[in-house]
């Protein structure tokens, strides 16, 4: 997903303590920021949030690639709005980080030099106009599917984010999809390159959801704290059975030999994505690691003379009013 | 609400962490389209009042949400703190007689 991996912190508290919060949370109760909560709660989110956040920002680079280049100015309006919104979703998830006692300008760090994560889709290249159906349909598709239920996550600003985020996200899917729906019942060449972005991104969009992780104790303690509200195999799943109708529907081919309608689950069975590619991506190996990493620096180098000449300007500003108190 | 220097005690890194050098941050309320006040939609980074109602209008407006933007510095916001909810809430618990259904009046007296 946007956020992939995520490891929950072991936590040792007062045992009284830790029964009250998680009973706070079997209650439905939203945790907010200046409640007690578990050192582990704390350190995960930060984790998770910041992850996801780092994901909106770096997600706007392989779309950003196709703004001077869409076919016409209404779709390069409707591209920039997308962009534009993705930056957004960083905003308010970084202020949701924000909240648990780290700053912007921390985590952001955190993800320049490595420390931190983003979604392993961003590390593939956007080749044609047709990868701008693909990425919103599919991977827009794939990011609602994991942050809808989010909405309903313990923690508050985490959920009031969601919301904000998720009433945005259904015009980034169907933007992509109309991409798609021009491009499927267009010219040969057309249909041609739609069918080339679907092979490309399908796989990729699977591997969003992470591995299986029915066995994982971090994710059977991240589910407990509601910060992860379903497995990875189910949102999977929810995803093909959701897709593969659409893919129908634009008459193109889902690539997969063994994708085929199950009776008896009413689910389709699909086969898994190549996991090695994915942990090879994740530490660092991807087609694009290198060049995504190198754009967020040098737009963050470049811009220090912005951040540093506004805070001093700001800072003369208010010593002034004091001054003049 | 948000305030990132301050107030956890709990977190241990906190503590011992300087203070960063950077852009305050700002709460954002907005007044909806319909004549209601204005309410908390979020916070953002600004090094200035002026830049953070720009910033605001940006990303909060950006479908119509608003006709109106506040911004106040996160750090001048004074908040009850949530051990404080009994001693303040509590009292108000036990005054039923404070809502129009705790008095019975007769149907024949009309709308009341
Ligand atoms: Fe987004
Ligand atoms: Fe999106």
């Amino acid at each position: 997903m946007y956020a992939q991996m995520i490891k929950s912190e072991a936590t040792q508290e007062d045992p009284e303590k830790l029964a009250a919060f998680q009973a706070r949370i079997d209650a439905g109760e939203k945790i907010e920021p200046k409640d007690w909560m578990p050192l582990g709660y704390r350190k995960t989110l930060i984790r998770q949030i910041g992850q996801h956040a780092h994901s909106e920002i770096v997600g706007q680079l392989p779309e950003g690639n196709w703004i001077t280049r869409a076919p016409t100015l209404e779709r390069k309006a409707i591209l920039l709005a997308k962009v534009q919104d993705e930056a957004g979703h960083g905003l308010y998830l970084y202020c949701a980080a924000e909240t648990l006692g780290v700053t912007r300008d921390e985590i952001t760090e955190m993800l320049l030099d490595g420390r931190m994560k983003y979604s392993s889709i961003f590390n593939y290249p956007t080749l044609t106009w047709a990868d701008m159906g693909a990425v919103g349909w599919l991977v827009d598709g794939a990011a609602i599917m994991n942050q809808v239920p989010l909405q309903r996550t313990s923690f508050g600003p985490y959920s009031r984010a969601m919301i904000r985020i998720c009433k945005e996200e259904s015009f980034h899917q169907r933007q992509g999809y109309d991409i798609m729906m021009k491009m499927a019942s267009g010219t040969p060449a057309q249909k041609k390159m739609a069918q080339d972005a679907l092979n490309r991104f399908w796989y990729p969009s699977l591997m969003m959801f992470g591995p299986s992780d029915k066995e994982s104790v971090h994710s059977e303690q991240s589910m407990a704290w509601k910060i992860k509200m379903n497995t990875n195999d189910e949102l999977r799943q929810k995803f093909v059975d959701q897709t593969v109708p659409q893919a129908e529907y634009l008459g193109l081919t889902v690539p997969d030999e063994n994708l085929k309608w199950n009776e008896e689950t009413g689910h389709y069975d699909f086969s898994q994505p190549d996991w090695s590619e994915f942990f090879d991506v994740l530490k660092g190996n991807g087609p694009c690691n290198r060049e995504r990493l190198a754009a967020r620096n040098k737009a963050w180098d470049d811009g220090k003379w912005v951040r540093d000449g506004l805070l001093a300007h700001a800072e003369k500003k208010a010593a002034r009013k004091v001054a003049a108190e | 609400m948000s305030s990132p220097n301050a107030a956890y005690p709990d977190t241990p890194d906190q503590a011992t962490k300087p203070k960063r050098h950077e852009w305050p941050l700002w709460e954002v309320f907005i007044r909806g389209q319909h004549g209601m006040s204005h309410r908390h939609v979020g916070s953002l980074h600004a090094p200035d009042a002026d830049m953070a109602v720009k910033n605001a209008r940006d990303v909060y407006t950006r479908r119509n949400e608003g006709v109106s933007i506040w911004v106040v510095e996160a750090r001048h916001i004074a908040a009850s703190s949530p051990s404080d909810k009994g001693p303040l809430y509590e009292p108000s618990e036990s005054k039923v007689y404070r809502h129009p259904t705790f008095f019975d009046i007769p149907e024949e007296v009309g709308a009341m």
